[in-house]
């Protein structure tokens, strides 16, 4: 293990072909890859990566690059692709696919927001798109993060019990591009964290249709068989951080992740990078004697519902932070976790740092001061952090 | 003895399948089991009336191991089967099976992209010239004249695609044309396109009785007809430089007429054979310079 300075998207090639590398004794590895910025350089970096029994295939767009990972999938191999916005839209179709097909395939999107009109920056609404896809989706806050849930995520998906895709998802810029000093496992760690891939269900010599014509009665069965599988991911998850502090001397957060809930009167709901601030803004409001906490959605799908009922219990005031909107309805985890909270607690939502808007602390500021004021919840307010 | 009378090892299309009798794309895939032979295939099929063959899961009328992709995907897909192949050192061939809506079309630019890179795949087009599955729609495959579900009183204005010289500027090893009224050209072509390596695509014109409004009994006839006329040319594509003809047409306008009147969706539209007869002899006059630029 090495510390190293690099950006996010660096060490999620150097996570992927690590784990493309520990396959080599089985059906090897295959990555479908495309340029979009905020994820361009983690293709980049994969392009050049030493593959001891993989290939990269550098494809003319995100569908296929998906396409090209549920092919090596369907025959077996480790598979891993990279995008952002658009490109997730346009690869949309596909990422269906491997969902329903049942096929490990992991990726790392540098969330961004979609258009024209253009716009570059770090907005959740492109992964959120694809919430209900069939997906695990993990939202990262930093690039360690990045690095261990990459890892993490090929353990999941391929678990017997699991058998789906993942994706990673972290900010663009703010996380894609940013240096930090970051904890790099080596090969053979990497090795032992990561059994080899045996798809149960992968195509062999044998005359077997993957993706035939499902009546509506085996829909039914194939839908309520992949929910089933999402259920098994909260003990499944649980056992990929274990032992990755076995092996790695750390454990990877949990799916949420409180902070402060203790003794708690409101608490401040986000996800991604946005909550290092709002933790910040909790510290510095508890030195005024204010009872408030912080909880990070970690784990957005499957979503864990229990589990923030918990934290939840006895909590008057929830503010939901979205860097994301539904239009027409308001924030997607604000959706989430306003049907989460104590019945009779105020579910405030706010919209805030959407298409990279800049959140900083006094945005938090102000609305923590918003929720501790309120008799009652208004419609989500969305916020114009550049003002 | 004649490959025709050689039983096939397995069958690709077993029987029970639910394509409409007469369909092109049973011929073909008849003529693709014999061709196969004792070789390992794996079958990439795009959403087309080929998928829905496929039957209800977890039954599949297919006899060899195939994965359904979305209806662009069928390159992509089989460009990630057969790099896993050659990983793992497997000698597998890998058979794209794609109508003329899943390539000349939405599939345009996948297929583009795999035969640029030259992926080791074989990529079949069996082209009804219409989307068959969707009811017969227009697609860049249908021909001039031809009425559709969707195309204008007095049939498509448009000329065909030439998906052929499409590929040949892809400078693929391999490009040929199938007709499954030749059926020892056939076998020839599949053989060689499965034993090559690099991008291989074959055109497979696929009488669609449905489509065409044609009696189903006389797909052999109509395919016949248009290799005679010059309107589906049979010939092979080295490289993309060297051509090929196989069969020299004897550009008979009685073949041209009857081939016209042998199906409703030409007869619609009202268009005249001699229309047709001076595209068909535009064509072979810019192949003809080809073959002689390429000799």
């Amino acid at each position: 293990m090495a510390d190293q300075l690099i950006s996010a998207n660096h060490a999620a090639a150097m996570a992927a072909a690590m784990a493309g590398n520990a396959n080599r004794s089985a059906r090897g590895f295959c990555a479908g890859l495309y340029p979009i910025t905020p994820s361009t350089e983690c293709m980049e970096y994969l392009c050049v990566a030493e593959l001891s029994k993989g290939q990269v295939v550098r494809v003319e767009s995100e569908h296929s690059a998906m396409g090209v990972c549920i092919g090596a999938a369907a025959a077996g191999a480790r598979t891993f692709t990279t995008t952002s916005s658009n490109g997730l839209a346009y690869m949309a179709e596909n990422v269906y696919v491997a969902a329903l097909m049942r096929l490990p395939v992991v990726m790392v999107a540098a969330n961004r927001a979609l258009g024209p009109p253009w716009n570059l920056w770090a907005d959740h609404g492109d992964s959120l798109m694809l919430r209900d896809s069939g997906w695990i989706q993990i939202y990262c806050a930093d690039n360690q993060e990045v690095f261990d849930s990459v890892l993490m995520a090929y353990r999941i998906a391929e678990d017997k019990r699991i058998l789906l895709p993942v994706m990673v998802c972290q900010e663009g810029f703010i996380l894609s591009h940013s240096m930090a000093e970051t904890n790099i496992a080596s090969q053979e760690e990497v090795d032992g964290y990561l059994p080899t891939l045996d798809l149960p269900h992968r195509l062999r010599d044998d005359a077997r249709t993957m993706g035939g014509v499902d009546t509506p009665a085996v829909t039914e069965a194939h839908r309520a068989q992949h929910h089933a599988a999402m259920s098994n991911f909260f003990e499944v998850y649980g056992e990929a951080q274990d032992e990755f502090e076995r092996k790695f001397g750390r454990r990877p957060p949990d799916l949420l992740v409180p902070y402060k809930l203790e003794d708690a009167e409101a608490v401040l709901i986000s996800m991604g990078t946005i909550s290092s601030n709002v933790d910040c803004i909790v510290d510095e409001a508890r030195l005024r004697g204010v009872k408030v906490g912080s909880i990070r959605v970690r784990g957005y799908r499957p979503f864990p519902e229990l589990q923030l009922k918990e934290l939840l219990r006895g909590i008057g005031r929830v503010g939901v932070l979205d860097r994301d909107i539904s239009l027409g309805f308001g924030g997607a985890l604000w959706g989430e976790a306003r049907g989460v909270a104590e019945p009779g607690a105020i579910s405030q939502g706010y919209i805030l740092g959407v298409g990279g808007g800049d959140v900083r602390p006094k945005h938090i500021e102000a609305l923590l001061e918003d929720l501790l004021k309120r008799d009652s919840a208004t419609a989500p307010i969305v916020m114009e952090t550049n003002l | 003895m004649s490959v025709m009378s050689e039983c096939p090892t397995r069958q690709i299309l077993n029987p029970g399948n639910s394509n409409c009798g007469g369909c092109g794309a049973t011929s073909g895939l008849s003529l693709l089991s014999r061709a196969v032979g004792e070789r390992n295939i794996q079958i990439v099929i795009p959403a087309c009336c080929s998928a829905v063959a496929a039957g209800l899961f977890p039954n599949s009328v297919y006899g060899v191991p195939a994965l359904m992709t979305t209806f662009a995907a069928t390159a992509s897909g089989a460009t990630g089967l057969s790099v896993v192949a050659k990983l793992n050192g497997e000698d597998t061939r890998v058979v794209c099976w794609a109508g003329d809506g899943g390539t000349y079309d939405i599939g345009m630019a996948t297929l583009s992209a795999a035969a640029e890179r030259n992926e080791d795949i074989l990529y079949i087009c069996y082209d009804n010239e219409i989307y068959g599955n969707t009811g017969g729609q227009r697609s860049s495959a249908t021909p001039h004249g031809a009425t559709t579900t969707n195309t204008p009183p007095g049939g498509k204005v448009e000329v065909k695609k030439d998906i052929m010289e499409i590929m040949a500027a892809h400078r693929v090893p391999y490009a040929a044309t199938v007709s499954i009224a030749h059926q020892e050209d056939a076998i020839r072509k599949m053989r060689y396109a499965l034993d090559a390596r690099g991008f291989r695509f074959l055109h497979l014109l696929s009488p669609c009785p449905t489509g065409w409004k044609s009696e189903p009994s006389l797909g052999l006839e109509l395919v016949r007809l248009a290799v005679r006329s010059g309107l589906f040319p049979l010939m092979e594509i080295f490289e993309g430089k060297r051509r090929v003809v196989n069969v020299e047409p004897d550009f008979s306008q009685e073949a041209l007429a009857r081939y016209l009147n042998l199906q409703r969706r030409f007869k619609k539209s009202g268009i005249e054979p001699e229309t047709l007869a001076s595209e068909i002899e535009e064509h072979w006059s810019a192949l003809r310079a080809k073959i002689r630029c390429f000799k």
